[in-house]
């Protein structure tokens, strides 16, 4: 466990001091000699206790917070945990390499997989050179190239998403970020071979649909996904980016609420507190749903998963008539 | 440039997107100009040629031949899937603009005829809640998308979009999923799309289905992105560039094909439907039609059939 934070959430705050005061205590012990097992396993109870509590009834807020969370683990991180072999390649044969997007090949056990994922940074310089995981057009780009690849050689495509959105700057414009989701999203549709989605931390809006259309929809607990960041939502409808709390319940972002809309398919839990205590328990997890998935959709004949695609698609949303 | 002399009666129809009044002063170069007059030009400003925002009915009137169009999917309404309030309840701006507009949703649909040519047209409405995306606009070209493929004819959607519905959130982001898997399909099939961005074609729209014509034509001035300027600015902190996200632009960087005035959309389209799909994609339909009949007998485009007309 890595219990050691760049940032500490408000709600985190009494388990981090407890985990602190467990590791000095444990520490002393085995300095002094001394039998503090009782005392430490009294506040571990305390630590679990007031864990089980806040997480079993977190507000859509605080797990925006939470999909957020500097210490959480990226694209990068899960793929270390969960793939062989991996090969990072680059750049989308027409303008150049976006460090926001993520894509290679690589093995899940003995399964051979392209591998895509927006890529956010740790510290301030990292997050220059990925650019706070927001992608520009060549980062589409360089996805649809790999995922065209997986077509030609006949591997299963998995993505993970987690950006707080597609780049909006003058050069995002020039080279056209619209047509570089609306192209992918047209041709993930189609894509002869099985694709499993995952979302590991934020999913704002078309930059994450961007990588996002697959036959296997899977969320993180503790992630959001939706057409706005709940700031940009408060801004536009309440006038007010403080309202941001209030337009994340309204929006129905997280993904016990998304399971229910038929947004996504599966909900992948995180170790107690987040996926940021635990990075081993958390791939893990994500490892064995991607497997799950990826063994059951290998067996579709390919007309028949793209069909299956195609009318999961046509069933969305919800209208009257 | 005359449109309006090949065309016999123009019919009036409600200018929501324009103050009512009976001057009407050009956003452009702020010429004040006699409404019948304006009308009468198809709503471009005889000073500057400003393209004023007009309404679905409009481009119906002025794109398509003269009482080509069939309405279909006019008995698709709009749900609360989220029962979504912010400082309103989502029913109360859908009613608020449903009684305005006199529409459903923020598109409608149909069959119609350019230059002879039978084609499945969807056509946006700005008037209505700045003419987002939610789950009906994406039902609506979904089924129009289907019906195109259905009937082997082309597919227009005309758009005029401040992006998606965020009332609808997650919804609204799959309609851009939706809209272009139905779109793959269709060109699967081989049959063409086009698509006319005006003023304004933004967010998830562009993102979608707007960017993804065989053929995309802008109507002049039009303002066409991804992003918000405003966010833009904030991001990268500087102004930006003259003309930036206008339909021009748009054409210098490679995003749209043409630029076609408003009196000369229906004819520019004829022209591209006969070289596209000349003899309606006959020529070499030897088992194509019945590939594209089964397709569409497998997804549920029949329903959109308006009752009495095919
Ligand atoms: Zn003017």
């Amino acid at each position: 466990m890595n219990k050691t934070f760049r940032v500490t959430l408000d709600f985190e705050k009494p388990v981090v001091e407890l985990e602190k005061k467990i590791a000095e205590m444990e520490e002393y012990a085995r300095e002094t000699g001394v039998d503090l097992s009782d005392d430490i396993g009294r506040l571990r109870r305390k630590a679990d206790n007031y864990r089980k509590e806040t997480y079993s009834k977190l507000t859509p807020w605080q797990r925006v917070q939470l999909a957020r969370h500097s210490d959480r683990p990226f694209t990068l991180d899960h793929i270390e945990r969960i793939a062989t072999d991996f090969v990072e390649l680059g750049g989308d044969r027409a303008f150049g390499n976006d460090p926001a997007m993520i894509a290679g090949i690589g093995k899940i056990d003995n399964h051979r997989c392209v591998l895509i994922g927006h890529q956010k940074g740790r510290d301030v310089k990292e997050n220059l050179h990925r650019n706070f995981g927001m992608s520009n057009p060549e980062g589409y780009r360089k996805a649809l190239r790999l995922m065209k690849m997986a077509a030609k050689f006949k591997m299963p495509v998995i993505t993970f998403i987690d950006t707080p959105g597609a780049y909006p700057g003058l050069g995002a414009e020039e080279r056209g970020q619209a047509e570089a989701i609306a192209r992918n999203l047209m041709e993930m549709a189609v894509l002869p071979v099985p694709i499993v989605v995952t979302i590991i931390g934020e999913g704002a809006s078309g930059g994450a649909l961007g990588i996002g259309v697959g036959d296997s929809i899977l969320m993180m607990e503790n992630c959001w996904y939706s057409v706005i960041s709940p700031e940009g939502c408060a801004a536009i409808l309440w006038k007010d980016n403080t309202k941001a709390p209030i337009a994340a319940e309204a929006m129905k972002l997280t993904a016990p609420d998304l399971l229910k809309l038929n947004v996504i398919d599966k909900i992948i839990p995180e170790p107690p507190g987040g996926a940021h205590w635990d990075y081993d328990v958390a791939s893990a997890n994500l490892k064995k749903a991607i497997l799950t998935e990826l063994k059951r959709l290998e067996k579709i004949p390919v007309e028949t998963l793209i069909e299956k695609r195609i009318q999961k698609y046509e069933a969305m949303g919800a209208w009257k008539e | 440039m005359d449109w309006f002399k090949r065309r016999k009666g123009i019919a009036t129809s409600e200018k929501k997107a324009i103050p009512d009044g009976l001057w009407v002063k050009c956003n452009s170069c702020g010429e004040i100009i006699y409404r019948p007059e304006l009308q009468k030009r198809l709503f471009v400003c005889p000073k500057c040629e400003y393209h004023f925002r007009i309404n679905s009915k409009d481009y119906v009137e002025y794109f398509f031949d003269p009482d080509s169009f069939t309405e279909t999917g006019a008995n698709i309404k709009p749900a609360d899937p989220l029962r979504f309030r912010d400082t309103k309840k989502y029913t109360d701006r859908l009613k608020a603009a449903q009684k305005t507009t006199g529409l459903n949703d923020a598109a409608i649909t149909g069959d119609a005829t350019i230059e002879g040519k039978p084609v499945v047209c969807a056509i946006m409405d700005f008037t209505f809640i700045g003419g987002s995306m939610g789950s009906v606009v994406g039902e609506k070209i979904a089924r129009a998308a289907d019906r195109a493929r259905e009937r082997r004819v082309p597919l227009i959607v005309i758009s005029a979009s401040g992006g998606a519905r965020m009332m609808e959130s997650a919804l609204s982001l799959m309609q851009m999923a939706k809209t272009s898997a139905k779109l793959a399909q269709l060109a699967q099939e081989g049959i063409p799309y086009f698509s006319i961005l005006t003023d304004p074609t933004t967010g998830g729209t562009t993102a979608s289905f707007a960017m993804l014509g065989d053929v995309n034509i802008a109507e002049p001035g039009a303002l066409i992105g991804f992003a918000g300027q405003r966010v833009i600015k904030q991001t990268i902190g500087q102004d930006l560039p003259e003309g930036f996200q206008k339909a021009e632009f748009l054409k210098d960087h490679g995003f749209v094909d043409l630029i076609v005035h408003r009196w000369e959309m229906r004819e520019t389209l004829g022209k591209i439907i006969d070289l596209l799909w000349a003899g309606g994609g006959k020529a070499k339909n030897n088992g194509k039609v019945a590939s594209g009949e089964k397709a569409a007998k497998a997804s549920r485009s029949s329903d959109a059939v308006a009752p009495g007309k095919n």
